[in-house]
């Protein structure tokens, strides 16, 4: 290549102070703003799950009257009603936060920024000060859902609590009058906009931006996994917004879209919800499907098994994905042939994923298996995604999803993919590309005993939760019959020891930084092949100006 | 180990009859509650029946895994394949799945349309109309009776001779029951007056939305009977943990008796009710 000595040359002229960051048009500094966001984003919504787990340790209502009293200044009664208030908008604001402003700014806007341009040879993004709008669109937007805590929305009762899936009536004039959920749909619309064009953004650099002689089948698949993700958030996202701007004027100017008593229908906007929401899970957990290929075929020294099957593996994840919401609404009353069709279509999504699931394990059968640190977290990530995606085909079934409804069987299962698919997939790649973006070697020790406090963590929190959903016990409660006490009381302890976890994360960063071990240019060796291990770390400001040629 | 324990238990206490008041959440429960109707007897078959196909997967993946992490750990194999292909196995993981998912949907779809097929007519028809936070009841008979269900009040339980929580637990004894007749097949409609809500009854295998603007329809046949809780099952708002469900299935007479009395007084009749059912429960208890 010629590649790395060239670089190294070349005068990066960075602008200097604030407007290197505020003014950003380089693709990198953004990937960074993202990724600083996301732990951010990421430390306040953890913060909300272990104040609910601590509410939950025990039968009763623990602190969640005492936090109204010290934050909206009410006492007694008052106090006990705005408390009780108060846990759904944690559980809602937690659900918006990891998903809006946890998750998709890590994977999306952090490492596909970072590393989609840099893997298919190109300079920066197609649209460079678009970049910068898409993520300086976000602070505002988790500016807003924060001021929406603060505000009136039920009576006597502030924030939003009608869940992440903000359901009317709950979400309209009826359930929460107050401009609290103004504030969330206007935060919503920002995020989403936000989204949309970085989506635009990653399909016009990858169909347009790659090296000489990459074509789409010699892609790298963390690039597939994002062009897919970004065609789910443009044809999804704007659906959100049509329904959330219904939603709107329904509050503030007199419709009725999902009001009966104007011949509206409140199920009308569970439909169009679900029709972005369930392309949402998959745009969540797609690019973390790309980085878990790469890093099991980097320490395996081995070329991901079965290349095209996983790149449209990841295609079939998307299309399926699109025609399957309404398995979320089982129990809305919808007609027995409407179920018999969204089942069967749910089940089919478990063949691609399947395919996945085996193709890794294929692709370390026969390597040479080193079992370092980003190792560590894909493997856990295989392993636990599996346990969330069988309780998934599980939950496909309508006749048995009738039991496990808005039960802790649901959490169980949603939070295996997410909270420990997707996110044990952002900690791999941060590992991966922790020693390339930032040119510093993480000390494996603490990334290590991260892994382990945060997997012993995360199991102990989430199943014994299939337990209390078996027994029945619904979700978002503040407060349960006292035979939920026991595995209830066992979650919470888990979700202690994971917070350990995040905080062992952050020491670990600053152990990197302080300590600045040099990483190289490529610290995994032969088996990391894609181009960005041919940059020196961290790359320089402005790569491939001579476009690598691919064979 | 206490765990394991649990989860036998629970496995023991679906094998076994269940008795009569047992239809509420145990201590350290992992399993289904005791189905008190043939759809939730339906529904714990297919989901043991489920078991059997994932718990075998996962522990497939995690040996797989395990087991490639072993032999071709970078000491053991220094020198990797280079195998990236093999179309063999690769129609094989995809025709595998797709013939278990069959296995899957034959029983799930029987299930779903039992879900949706009553044996007989129903035989008495109540209304729940959900309110934040709790529950009017409307028996469509000639001549309806109607009251209202709501979470009982800690401070009422010794004027409602409810004291005994095992029976009346915290958050979910209700001050008026839903009473209906035992082996007899009840429809309920459901909507809601103002938010979403959803009726749920974990042992007889229903749960449906209560929206409003429109009326779902569910059934249940209740063969056994006993008191059953169930509890809101859609965020409803700040009280949505404290509006529980709760149906007594009693014999025909005890429910004719009381469908009567209820009419003047429902407190009377709610009390002459439980007097009558707890009078059964030492007969059986010394008959045995």
């Amino acid at each position: 290549m010629a590649g790395a000595a060239a670089q190294d040359h070349h005068h990066d002229h960075k602008p200097r102070g604030w407007t290197r960051w505020v003014y950003s048009t380089n693709h990198k500094d953004i990937g960074t703003l993202y990724l600083i966001f996301a732990i951010c984003a990421g430390i306040v919504g953890g913060s909300l799950s272990v104040m609910m787990r601590w509410e939950l340790a025990e039968p009763g209502i623990q602190i969640f009257h005492g936090l109204a009293a010290m934050v909206y200044g009410v006492e007694g009664d008052a106090a006990l009603d705005a408390g009780k208030h108060m846990f759904n908008v944690f559980t809602t604001a937690h659900g918006l936060i990891m998903i809006f402003f946890m998750v998709m700014p890590a994977l999306i806007g952090g490492f596909a920024n970072w590393m989609v341009p840099i893997m298919i040879g190109a300079p920066d993004m197609a649209f460079p000060r678009m970049n910068n709008i898409s993520f300086w669109l976000l602070p505002p937007a988790f500016f807003l859902a924060l001021l929406s805590v603060f505000m009136p929305s039920a009576p006597g009762a502030w924030g939003i609590g009608g869940g992440w899936t903000i359901y009317p009536p709950m979400s309209s004039l009826t359930g929460q009058p107050g401009p609290a959920m103004d504030l969330a749909i206007l935060s919503l619309h920002i995020a989403g906009a936000s989204s949309i064009l970085g989506a635009i953004n990653f399909i016009t650099t990858i169909f347009n931006m790659r090296a000489p002689g990459m074509t789409l089948h010699k892609m790298p698949l963390f690039a597939w996994s994002v062009l897919i993700t970004a065609f789910l958030l443009l044809l999804s996202l704007p659906v959100l917004a049509g329904a959330i701007t219904m939603l709107l004027t329904d509050r503030n100017f007199g419709t009725t879209f999902f009001d009966p008593a104007g011949g509206g229908d409140p199920i009308l906007f569970q439909h169009l919800f679900w029709f972005f929401g369930h392309p949402e899970v998959y745009i969540l957990i797609l690019p973390g499907f790309g980085i878990v290929s790469h890093i099991v075929s980097t320490f395996s020294k081995k070329p991901v098994f079965g290349y095209l099957g996983m790149a449209y593996a990841m295609v079939a994840i998307g299309v399926v994905g699109f025609v399957v919401w309404a398995h979320h609404m089982y129990t809305t009353g919808l007609s027995i042939d409407t179920q018999r069709y969204f089942v069967f279509a749910t089940m089919v999504i478990a063949v691609p994923t399947g395919v996945k699931i085996f193709s890794w394990i294929a692709t370390m059968w026969g390597g040479s298996i080193s079992m370092r640190t980003p190792m560590l977290w894909a493997i856990g990530f295989i392993f636990l995604f599996t346990v969330g995606g069988v309780t998934g085909v599980q939950l496909a079934n309508a006749g048995l999803d009738r039991s496990f409804h808005d039960t802790y069987y649901v959490v169980a299962h949603f939070h295996y993919v997410l909270s420990l698919g997707a996110v044990f997939a952002i900690f791999a790649g941060w590992y991966y590309w922790f020693p390339k973006m930032t040119g510093y070697m993480y000390s494996p020790l603490i990334a290590r005993t991260h892994f382990w406090v945060t997997f012993i963590g995360v199991n102990l929190i989430f199943f014994p939760q299939h337990f209390l959903g078996l027994a029945g016990m619904p979700r978002r409660y503040i407060d349960y019959p006292d035979a939920f006490a026991g595995w209830n009381m066992v979650s919470s302890y888990g979700s202690y020891i994971s917070a350990v976890g995040v905080l062992i994360f952050l020491y670990g960063v600053f152990e990197a930084f302080s300590k600045k071990r040099v990483a190289g240019a490529n610290p995994w060796g032969e088996g990391a092949t894609t181009l960005e291990w041919q940059l020196p770390s961290p790359p320089p400001f402005h790569q491939w100006e001579q476009l690598p040629k691919i064979k | 180990m206490r765990n394991f324990l649990a989860i036998m238990s629970g496995i023991a206490a679906l094998l076994g009859a269940a008795p009569a008041l047992a239809a509420q959440p145990e201590p350290w429960q992992a399993r289904f509650q005791p189905a008190a109707t043939s759809i939730m007897e339906q529904i714990t078959w297919f989901e043991q029946y489920t078991l059997w196909f994932i718990v075998p997967i996962v522990i497939l993946v995690m040996v797989l895994l395990a087991w490639a992490v072993f032999r071709y750990r970078a000491s053991a194999n220094p020198t990797p394949s280079r195998t990236s292909h093999n179309t063999l196995i690769e129609v094989v993981w995809t025709v595998g799945p797709v013939v278990i998912l069959l296995f899957l949907a034959v029983p799930s779809f029987q299930l779903l349309t039992a879900q949706y097929t009553p044996d007989e007519d129903p035989q008495l028809t109540v209304k729940a109309t959900a309110n934040q936070w709790n529950w009017d009841y409307e028996y469509q008979v000639d001549d309806p009776l109607y009251f209202n269900s709501a979470i009982l009040a800690e401070d009422a339980r010794a004027e409602a001779g409810k004291e005994d929580k095992s029976v009346y637990p915290r958050l979910l004894a209700v001050d008026n029951e839903l009473v209906v007749p035992v082996d007899t097949t009840v429809r309920v409609l459901v909507t809601a007056s103002d938010v979403i809500h959803a009726f749920a009854m974990p042992a007889f295998g229903i749960k449906v939305d209560a929206v409003p603007g429109r009326i779902n329809e569910t059934w249940f046949n209740a063969r056994k009977e006993g008191l059953y809780y169930g509890q809101c099952s859609e965020l409803c708002g700040k009280d949505h943990a404290f509006m529980p469900i709760a149906i007594r299935v009693v014999s025909n007479e005890q429910y004719e008796n009381w469908a009567v009395a209820a009419r003047d007084d429902l407190g009377t009749a709610n009390k002459a009710l439980m007097a009558a059912v707890e009078g059964d429960t030492k007969v059986a208890a010394a008959g045995n």
